[in-house]
């Protein structure tokens, strides 16, 4: 195949005109053949990466200092604190719990971060930190649709299902929406993550995995070469355009294109998953070693992906849900583990998309759907552990658009309730959407009897993120 | 959780209570008199619809096609060529309408209906959330279809599917019946409060209960009133304490081996009670016996020391507690409640089969509409509220309702009148005149054409291959899918799915092992819905992703390669064999430019492959994909 698509095989021509059929191009087809809604104005990001951080990283740990913490550390924490409120496993009165790592301010804004996170410290000036992130749900299913989805029961579309719906795809041989998952098997919602909800399904999130095939059925059967393949695709649009001549219903055009599209993406998936390919002084930037399952490889199959004009890239790495109860989920082992598996790599994507022009035009976010709660959950007193902490949390942003190496929000001394600027998902997700071009409130869709919209009732653009 | 938008809307805004409940939706239908009597009165209404829209109506469709439409829309499955010559040579007068008995009589027609109404049902073979741990439901799986195949009428279906445990003399096949509401996804991971996790059950029947029967989005009520139908807060909670009494609990019932094991146990314990002092093998033998697995499916009990009461809860936040509500159904839904009713779930489904009720002759025929014409005769089949838009023909859709209930809400009844209709018959070919004047065939002067739902893509692929093990019923099962190996686990809910090498393998789609959080790929690439919620309309999408599954996964290929094990059986020449593939995958026979093309195509394959890839492309055509 060459650049634009087209066919070369050299038995081709020959066999299309044995069909009484022209040596045209197999034909691009970009957005399932619908037409976008957006932008609304003229965009500051024109893609998205979202390393999501499921099961929730401990942001007292990571990103908030608290002397008063380290004061008062195993105190029993004070009553009118958490008087009428829920928590998933916490019970009684709990203790407070100082973070066991050192913070330092870094770069010239001087953003703390801990020591878990020795690369990301090196660039906080390139990033934008919001610490008052609140959300509504405390277990980490319903937090994590509510993070995708401004609402906790699935069946809403996803933030990447809404931005294909409002821009659709940039790339005729690849999805527009695409999801890379790694991790432990850990709590979360699966698929409902990406999910196309009730907007049409080409819009749906399309999972490439680092194992087995990267698309379901992408992989020609045993036997099957891409000639055989090219001339069956041939014979089907053959008998199909005769049919849509008699018909004219334009399903078949569509059907027809979509068989093609098809033999494009089975062309182009593996060369895309192919990481080989990349130098080794790349591999040494992310850590990335090809074949594996990692967040790494998925960090730089994300910036193959974008480089490839996919929309919307979500990266889901899973295993920080750091309660306590044994040496993989605790504060002590499996969060610094956590840390060594995500820190290098999300750092590196941040400098190979800049210095490839990428970062100008590309936002990127990294969260996860809670953070964590000032107090220990003793679950073995062995270990040391944080339960699910709704009202507040630290995500960060980079690239197109956001004012790097400012931190937005703040929460009380302990570290508990926001205290500055709380920013609600809906929030993030109307900004998201303000990047891309899109008002939030004006992308609608109409579903038993009302209008839908990502953001809900709420939403609101934070300008003090943006450059 | 839905609350509504404050959105600038063009419509009409809500709180006008007077203008909403005389919305047409709300008014029991009145029986129309078709506007021409020379017709049937299906064709009356769509006649006179079609030619003020100043359409052409086509002639009726060739046989081969009005069989493979007829035969797909009331089976699921593609007619046999047996099929298609017997019908071909019947000169006879009725001879359609022998066909259309002969189907309505397969015990494959209750499979196909049951497929719609497991996605209204929510029914899996997962609980859903995190854990999606395995469940036992295939039980009321084949009560409902066993139900359809024994035309057990709508009116006392609902009866059943709602409140078959509080029927007088309830039996077991009524107590399974009524696990529609125990399809409910159910959450106990770590940290949810079960009562919270069982609240949402709650308002999930409540809400799957509006929008099946009665077409109405009831949960837009959760948080405030309804903004533009007339259904109050109070009247979801209402409608929600129908369901409080209602113990979850299980059923046990034994299958044949199961009840052989235990009944030899059962024996084993009475002789050693009656002849035996050694207390430690009678103990030994009670243990046993307790421990004999026995399947159970999920049930209810209504509880008698439940009131059917809720508590509203404000903005609908679970701990916003509001007022104590009682069961009852809206005010501004005719027909009024009965006194003599009970107010209970089986008082909630009599009320909602009362022949004069406005709403569920009307939703269910609607929905019916749309399962053969592609399109429901009002485009929003989960919304009959003022939100819907204009009905496409209004006086039709109230004459099949009322015709539904004037023929015992016999479904099979109501399907034949409609596939006998002159409408449903017509060809498909139009002018391009008349497709530019009516691209979405709103007006039905021409006869439909759509891709075949997701379960029916795989029946004829088995059915083309001779595969397909035609079995009714039973446990799911586990057959051939796509490479899922690099399915990272989501949660702890990896059933390390194991292809059935017995005939199991080639089952029917709809007895497939339905886990919630990862459908069957094959399924969710043709857009079946993950069944997490009741879904009244599935997509019908045109993806890549569709073409690589028909062309690739590993069951169409193994059904590709036996039916080019089959085309090569056949008698004659390539010629000869190409056109019996082509007519067993589309229902018609290739023309002589069709059948050039094949045996060119055929010719460039190497001997070993090229049935099979010949095989391939034929079930990959859009029209093999199309009824």
């Amino acid at each position: 195949m060459n650049e634009n698509g087209e066919l070369v095989l050299p038995t081709r021509r020959a066999f299309l005109a044995q069909l009484g059929l022209a040596p045209v191009a197999l034909h691009a087809l970009a957005n399932g053949g619908a037409a976008a809604v957006g932008p609304h104005f003229a965009p500051r990001a024109k893609r998205v990466i979202w390393l999501f951080m499921a099961g929730a990283p401990s942001q007292l740990d990571l990103f908030e200092p608290k002397p008063m913490l380290d004061r008062h550390d195993g105190q029993p924490v004070p009553q009118d604190l958490i008087a009428g409120q829920r928590f998933a496993f916490l019970k009684g009165t709990p203790r407070l719990l100082a973070s066991p790592y050192r913070f330092a301010a870094r770069g010239q804004c001087g953003a703390p971060v801990s020591e878990l996170l020795p690369h990301l410290a090196t660039i906080v000036d390139k990033v934008a930190f919001v610490k008052s992130l609140h959300t509504e749900q405390f277990n980490h299913g319903p937090a994590q649709v509510f993070a995708n989805t401004g609402h906790a029961v699935v069946g809403r579309p996803s933030c990447g299902a809404w931005v294909h719906h409002g821009l659709g795809s940039e790339s005729a041989d690849l999805p527009g929406f695409v999801v890379l998952v790694s991790g432990k098997i850990d709590p979360g919602a699966g698929s409902s993550l990406w999910s196309s909800g009730f907007l049409p399904t080409r819009h749906q999130g399309v999972e490439l995995r680092t194992r087995g095939e990267p698309v379901p059925c992408v992989r020609d059967p045993d036997g099957v070469d891409r000639a055989m393949r090219s001339r069956s695709i041939d014979l089907i649009g053959a008998l199909n355009r005769r049919r849509l001549a008699t018909l004219g219903d334009p399903e078949i055009g569509t059907r027809t294109a979509a068989y093609e599209l098809a033999f494009r993406m089975q062309d182009r998936v593996p060369e895309l998953a192919d990481l080989a390919q990349e130098p080794p002084e790349v591999h040494a930037l992310y850590g990335t070693s090809p074949g594996a399952n990692s967040f790494a490889n998925n960090c730089l199959l994300a910036r193959r992906l974008v480089e490839r004009g996919v929309r919307f890239v979500q990266l889901y790495h899973r295993g920080w849900d750091h309660h306590g109860s044994d040496a993989s989920d605790d504060l002590l082992h499996g969060l610094p583990n956590m840390c060594r598996q995500t820190d290098r790599a999300a750092t590196a994507l941040v400098l190979d998309l800049e210095r490839r022009g990428l970062l100008d035009d590309t936002l990127v976010v990294w969260g996860g759907e809670f953070g964590r709660t000032p107090m220990q959950e003793v679950r073995d007193p062995k270990f040391l552990g944080r339960d699910h902490h709704r009202q507040a949390s630290t995500i960060w942003l980079a690239g197109a658009g956001i004012r790097a190496g400012t931190t937005l929000g703040e929460t009380d001394e302990l570290g508990y309730h926001v205290v500055r600027d709380p920013v609600h998902w809906n929030d993030l997700h109307a900004t998201l959407l303000h990047l891309l071009g899109i008002g939030h409130e004006r992308l609608l869709w109409r579903f038993q009897g009302r209008d839908y919209r990502l953001t809900d009732v709420g939403g609101k653009v934070l300008r003090r993120l943006l450059a | 959780m839905w609350a509504l938008l404050l959105l600038p809307t063009l419509v009409p805004q809500g709180g006008d209570a007077a203008a909403a409940k005389s919305h047409w939706a709300y008014v029991a239908p009145v029986r129309p008199t078709p506007p021409r009597t020379d017709v049937a009165p299906i064709d009356a209404f769509v006649l006179a619809s079609a030619l003020r829209a100043g359409l052409a109506p086509t002639p009726e469709a060739d046989r081969p096609t009005l069989l493979r439409r007829v035969t797909f829309d009331l089976t699921g499955l593609p007619p046999t060529l047996a099929e298609l010559d017997a019908f071909l040579a019947d000169d006879a007068p009725g001879a359609y309408e022998r066909v259309v008995d002969r189907l309505l009589a397969s015990p494959h027609y209750g499979e196909r209906f049951a497929v719609p109404w497991l996605d209204l049902a929510r029914y899996a073979d997962t609980d859903g959330f995190n854990f999606d741990r395995p469940r036992t439901m295939w039980k009321w799986r084949d009560f409902v279809i066993d139900a359809l195949n024994r035309d057990v009428p709508f009116d006392r279906f609902t009866v059943q599917q709602l409140a078959g445990d509080l029927l007088p003399d309830a039996t077991d096949e009524d107590r399974i019946a009524a696990g529609f509401h125990r399809n409910t996804m159910w959450n106990d991971e770590g940290g949810v409060d079960l009562e919270e996790a069982r609240w949402e059950r709650l308002l999930d029947r409540a809400s799957t209960t509006a929008t099946v029967w009665l077409g109405s989005t009831f949960h837009c009520a959760q948080c405030h009133d309804h903004k533009f139908d007339p259904i109050s807060q109070r009247d979801f909670y209402a409608l929600v304490a129908f369901f409080e009494p209602a113990e979850e609990t299980k059923l046990e019932v034994a299958t044949p081996e199961q009840a052989a094991r235990r009944a030899e146990l059962r024996a084993e314990l009475a002789r050693l009670e009656a002849t035996s002092t050694d207390e430690a093998a009678i103990t030994r033998a009670k243990k046993a016996l307790a421990a004999a697995p026995i399947d159970s499916t999920l049930i209810f009990r209504e509880r008698t020391d439940v009131r059917a009461v809720t508590t509203l809860r404000l903005r609908g936040g679970y701990d916003a507690r509001g007022e104590d509500v009682a069961a009852a159904v809206p005010a501004a839904i005719d027909p009024p409640w009965p006194a003599d009713l009970p107010r209970n779930r089986l008082g909630l489904a009599q009320w909602l089969v009362r022949p004069d009720h406005p709403l569920t002759a009307r939703v269910h025929v609607n929905r019916l509409w749309g399962e053969l014409f592609g399109r429901a005769l009002v485009g929003t089949p989960e919304d009959l509220g003022t939100q819907s838009p204009p009905r496409d023909h209004p006086e039709l859709l109230d004459w099949l309702a009322t015709e539904f209930v004037r023929l015992g809400w016999s479904q099979k009844a109501l399907l034949r009148t409609i596939v006998t209709s002159a409408a449903y018959r017509r060809d498909a070919r139009t002018t391009d005149t008349d497709r530019e004047r009516d691209p979405d065939n709103r007006w039905l002067a021409r006869g439909t054409r759509f891709r075949l739902a997701a379960e029916f893509v795989r029946d004829q692929q088995l059915a083309a291959g001779g595969l397909l093990v035609p079995t009714i019923g039973g446990p799911s099962v586990f057959p051939l899918q796509a490479d899922i190996s690099g399915v990272v686990p989501t949660n702890k809910a990896d059933l390390g799915w194991r292809a059935a090498t017995d005939g199991r393998r080639h089952r029917r789609g709809l007895y497939t092992f339905w886990q919630r959080t990862a459908t069957f790929v094959q399924f969710a690439t043709f857009d079946a819905p993950s069944r997490e919620q009741c879904i009244v309309q599935r997509a019908r999408t045109n993806t890549p992703l569709q073409a690589l599954s028909g062309l690739n996964d590993p069951a169409a290929w193994e059904a590709a390669k036996a039916l080019g094990e089959r085309m090569r059986a056949v008698p004659g020449d390539d010629r000869a064999r190409l056109a019996f593939g082509f007519r067993v995958c589309t229902s018609r026979r290739p023309d002589a430019h069709e059948l050039d093309l094949l045996a060119v195509a055929l010719a460039a394959e190497p001997e070993t492959l090229r049935w099979t890839l010949l095989a391939n492309a034929l079930l990959n055509l859009d029209e093999a994909l199309s009824r």
